[in-house]
């Protein structure tokens, strides 16, 4: 395994606040997941994947943005694992990468119309900020 | 002035290749009190004790320090040794040098330091140590055995057979547990009944075996030996001696509606009731939940049709008060709830069901008379999903789930798949795990006859939810190792419920002083060595309350309690230990501190007249110890505030005067 990946895993893992290693690969976040025919990586794969520090894969992978984050995972998971969590991490993980890409006070007015949630904003602004 | 002789030990090299046992002898024969000091190879040895015997018959020694191994290893011999020489055994001091020094220490010269210290120690206390007798009592030649399942069957039967009397205490109308439910049983595929119904005969035409069925232990007072026990014998409103378990009762009954726990509430039974044809005591039991005369005093009807005039309205609860020398736990396990499991549908479908109800289901004497039929319609269900470590191996949530694998529940899912697979060929039968865990004599075997001969679809995953569609339930799960999300049309589910001690343990466990593990189980005394003891003196261990075991393992481990209580009893007296506590009654005040922390409510309290200056006298509460109750814990000494307590073989000034060789 390389070095970086496991700086990567690291990070990861703190974010997420998962501790992969908790998980016993009983399948059961897969089983529950409403979205797993959508993906490439299932919740399961992910958190063996973020275990053993394979994260250019998940990185580069559409079903960071198939996860619907609806915590069912998180729910059933009989060890506490939060597999959801993970995805979020990683998926921060490439915004964080995509450089300072955050929206400008400057754009803003061009933007704003009646039905544009004010949250949207604040979270465009904070994108790269966090 | 005390004559001590200090006897080093190398234990070859285990501890002469860290400690110069020659400097160590050398250095401890200058303390206060030692007249003579030497080394040997093995001082447990024959040679090495009897080095010890000619030392103390020579030197006239009136106490000895032996530097060598624990105290746990070797005390008791040479406190054997002492006394065979005729020295009292607790003037004897083990100075450990092996496991707390040259174990621990890599280079001589510090490890050759520590064990002058530590022996310079010992010197100390046996400098102050008094000679001591230990007590004795007599034995009750009586055992109680606490729970009628399988585990307390046999040990029962083990201890009965050996010529002492013992009382089963039965929660439930009739013993027999878990066992009497099931169907049949791995890994042989015997039926339960037609291996366990004859024990339970057995036990119950056994000269000395007594059952208390429908009872329970309300308190235990005693020790080891002497424990006094109250039992309440429940009213079961039907003369149990007069009863002849016709059933004439339970057929006229017209209050049928009370759910039949023994099918797990699958079917109801009338309110007078006698839970399955083999029971023992075969004898009547009336419910007063159910009963219209018990409630409101119109029926009556129970009592017209039993030629015997076993039914008794005004029947009471009764206590019985008997003594035993040894208690075994043998309460055993239920198979947790459900409740928190939505995802399986549990609560929403009659079809999801947990696999002690699929031993009902397929039970000749089940509600289904042994035809495997959906609960909710009566139709044969032709695709079954088994769901194995439902509850188990769950870390995630303490109120859903348990920590720890069931053990069970692979072999019997194995088994309910092959079963299924045989009577009914035309049904496909899944089964999901996580792992498939079959260590035991022809246990992988059997597993594996249901993959490869009975055709079972064992699929590595877990299933995650299951809707019930219509008649159908809808089964989501994942396939690992085909790494696809599955979605299966079934007819029936059957969850393979993790299993946990009965709900009455822990307070059974309060009145015994007995230790549990933070999931109820009862703990022993040595998780290796001693398997089948609580450390609890005279208190057993039998069966699934001391952790998730099948038949096979149940039954060894009963036998194994059994055979404890049997060495126990064969005693006529047990010695005592009396390394106690008292207290000084000038000093002690009557605070009440060294009561509230005894864990084994050893002190009481005496009013005792005290000689006062100028002849006068005043009354005065002093503590005072029941040496046969006071197991030497010490939790006294260091509660009391006027240091009256105090322990023997370990006074306050023993301990001091280490610490000041220590220190020094
Ligand atoms: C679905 C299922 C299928 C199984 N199939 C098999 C199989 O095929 N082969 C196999 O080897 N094993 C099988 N087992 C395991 C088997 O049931 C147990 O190993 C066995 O029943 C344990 O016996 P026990 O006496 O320890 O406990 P139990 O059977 O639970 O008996 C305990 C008894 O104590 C009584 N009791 C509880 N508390 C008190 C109290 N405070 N005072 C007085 N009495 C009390 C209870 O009423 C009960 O009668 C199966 C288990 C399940 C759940
Ligand atoms: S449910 Fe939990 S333990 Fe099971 S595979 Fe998913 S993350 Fe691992
Ligand atoms: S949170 Fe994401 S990964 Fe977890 S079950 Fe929902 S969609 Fe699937
Ligand atoms: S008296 Fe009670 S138990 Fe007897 S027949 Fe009537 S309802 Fe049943
Ligand atoms: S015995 Fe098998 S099914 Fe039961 S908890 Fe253990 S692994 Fe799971």
């Amino acid at each position: 395994m390389h070095k970086d990946n496991n700086a990567v895993r690291d990070e990861i893992i703190r974010r997420s606040g998962v501790n992969p290693r908790k998980c016993m690969r009983c399948g059961k976040c897969s089983a529950t997941c409403p979205a797993y025919d959508e993906m490439e990586f299932h919740p399961h794969q992910f958190v063996y994947m973020v275990e053993s520090g394979d994260i250019e894969p998940l990185m580069n992978s559409k079903s960071l943005y198939q996860c619907l984050t609806c915590f069912a995972c998180v729910d059933r998971c009989p060890r506490g694992v939060e597999p959801a969590k993970l995805v979020e991490a990683v998926r921060l993980e490439v915004i964080r990468k995509q450089g300072a890409n955050h929206l400008k006070a400057d754009d803003i007015p061009a933007l704003v119309t009646e039905e544009l949630p004010q949250q949207a904003i604040v979270s465009a602004f904070r994108k790269y900020t966090k | 002035m005390q004559r001590i002789g200090v006897f080093v030990c190398w234990c070859g090299s285990n501890i002469a290749g860290t400690v110069d046992v020659e400097a160590v002898s050398e250095a401890l024969k200058s303390e206060p009190g030692v007249v003579f000091s030497t080394n040997y190879q093995y001082m447990c040895s024959q040679a090495g004790q009897d080095i010890i015997k000619n030392a103390i018959a020579e030197h006239k020694l009136t106490g000895i320090v032996v530097c060598s191994c624990s105290p746990r290893m070797h005390e008791a011999t040479f406190r054997k040794t002492a006394a065979a020489a005729g020295l009292n055994p607790y003037m004897v001091e083990i100075a450990n040098i092996r496991e707390q020094c040259s174990w621990i220490h890599k280079d001589m010269a510090t490890g050759t330091e520590k064990a002058i210290i530590l022996g310079k120690a010992a010197v100390a206390k046996v400098n102050l140590n008094a000679p001591l007798t230990p007590g004795e009592s007599p034995v009750t030649k009586r055992a109680l055995v606490i729970g009628g399942g399988i585990a307390g069957i046999q040990t029962a039967l083990d201890i009965a057979d050996a010529g002492f009397p013992v009382d089963i205490v039965e929660t439930k109308p009739t013993i027999g547990g878990k066992m009497a439910q099931l169907d049949k049983t791995f890994p042989t595929l015997d039926c339960a009944a037609c291996i366990l119904t004859p024990k339970m005969v057995d036990v119950a035409q056994h000269e000395n075996i007594r059952i208390f069925s429908y009872s329970e232990v309300v308190e235990v007072g005693g020790f080891v030996g002497n424990f006094d026990v109250k039992i309440k014998k429940k009213a079961r409103y039907v003369k149990e001696d007069v009863c002849t378990g016709c059933g004439i009762c339970t057929e006229k009954c017209p209050m049928k509606k009370a759910p039949n726990e023994f099918n797990m509430g699958m079917d109801n039974r009338p309110a007078v009731y006698i839970p399955f044809a083999q029971a023992v005591p075969k004898v009547a039991t009336i419910d007063p939940n159910y009963c219209n005369m018990l409630k409101n005093g119109k029926c009556g009807l129970c009592a017209k049709v039993c030629t015997a005039g076993a039914i008794d309205y005004t029947q009471k609860d009764e206590i019985i008060e008997e003594k035993y020398g040894a208690i075994v736990a043998a309460t055993g396990f239920n198979p947790i709830s459900m409740d928190k499991f939505d995802e399986y549908a549990y609560n929403q479908s009659k079809d999801v069901i947990t696999s002690l109800e699929f031993e009902r289901l397929t039970n000749a004497a089940g509600p289904t008379a042994g035809k495997l039929l959906r609960p909710s319609d009566g139709e044969h269900p032709h695709t079954i999903v088994f769901v194995q470590c439902v509850g188990s191996r769950c870390a995630a949530c303490a109120e859903k789930g348990k920590e720890y694998c069931s053990k069970i529940c692979c072999m019997y899912t194995a088994k309910h798949a092959m079963l299924t697979r045989d009577k009914y060929p035309d049904t496909d039968v899944y089964v999901f795990y996580i792992d498939v865990r079959t260590p035991g004599k022809s246990f992988d075997e059997f597993y594996r006859r249901a993959v490869e001969e009975y055709g079972v679809h064992y699929i590595k995953g877990m299933v995650g939810k299951v809707s019930p569609e219509g008649n159908k339930l809808m089964v989501q799960a994942s396939d690992l190792l085909a790494n696809k999300q599955l979605h299966i049309e079934a007819d029936l589910v059957v969850l393979a419920a993790a299993i946990e001690p009965d709900k009455s343990a822990r307070p059974l466990a309060t009145m015994l002083t007995a230790s549990m593990d933070t999931n109820d189980f009862f703990t022993e005394a040595h998780p290796k060595l001693r398997p089948v003891e609580s450390p609890t003196a005279g208190v057993f261990l039998s069966g699934t309350c001391q952790g998730p075991k099948d038949i096979p393992e149940t039954v060894s481990q009963a036998s194994a309690a059994a055979a404890k209580v049997i060495g126990l009893l064969a005693k006529d007296k047990l010695t005592g230990n009396p390394c106690v506590a008292h207290s000084d009654e000038l000093m002690c005040n009557g605070c009440s501190s060294c009561e509230r922390v005894c864990p084994y409510g050893a002190i009481t309290y005496v009013d005792k007249e005290f000689r006062m200056p100028d002849r006068t006298t005043a009354i005065r509460r002093v503590a005072s110890v029941n040496t046969a109750v006071c197991q030497g814990c010490g939790a006294c000494t260091v509660a009391c505030p006027s240091g009256a307590m105090d322990l023997n073989g370990f006074k306050n000034a023993q301990i001091m005067a280490e610490v000041d060789a220590i220190c020094k």
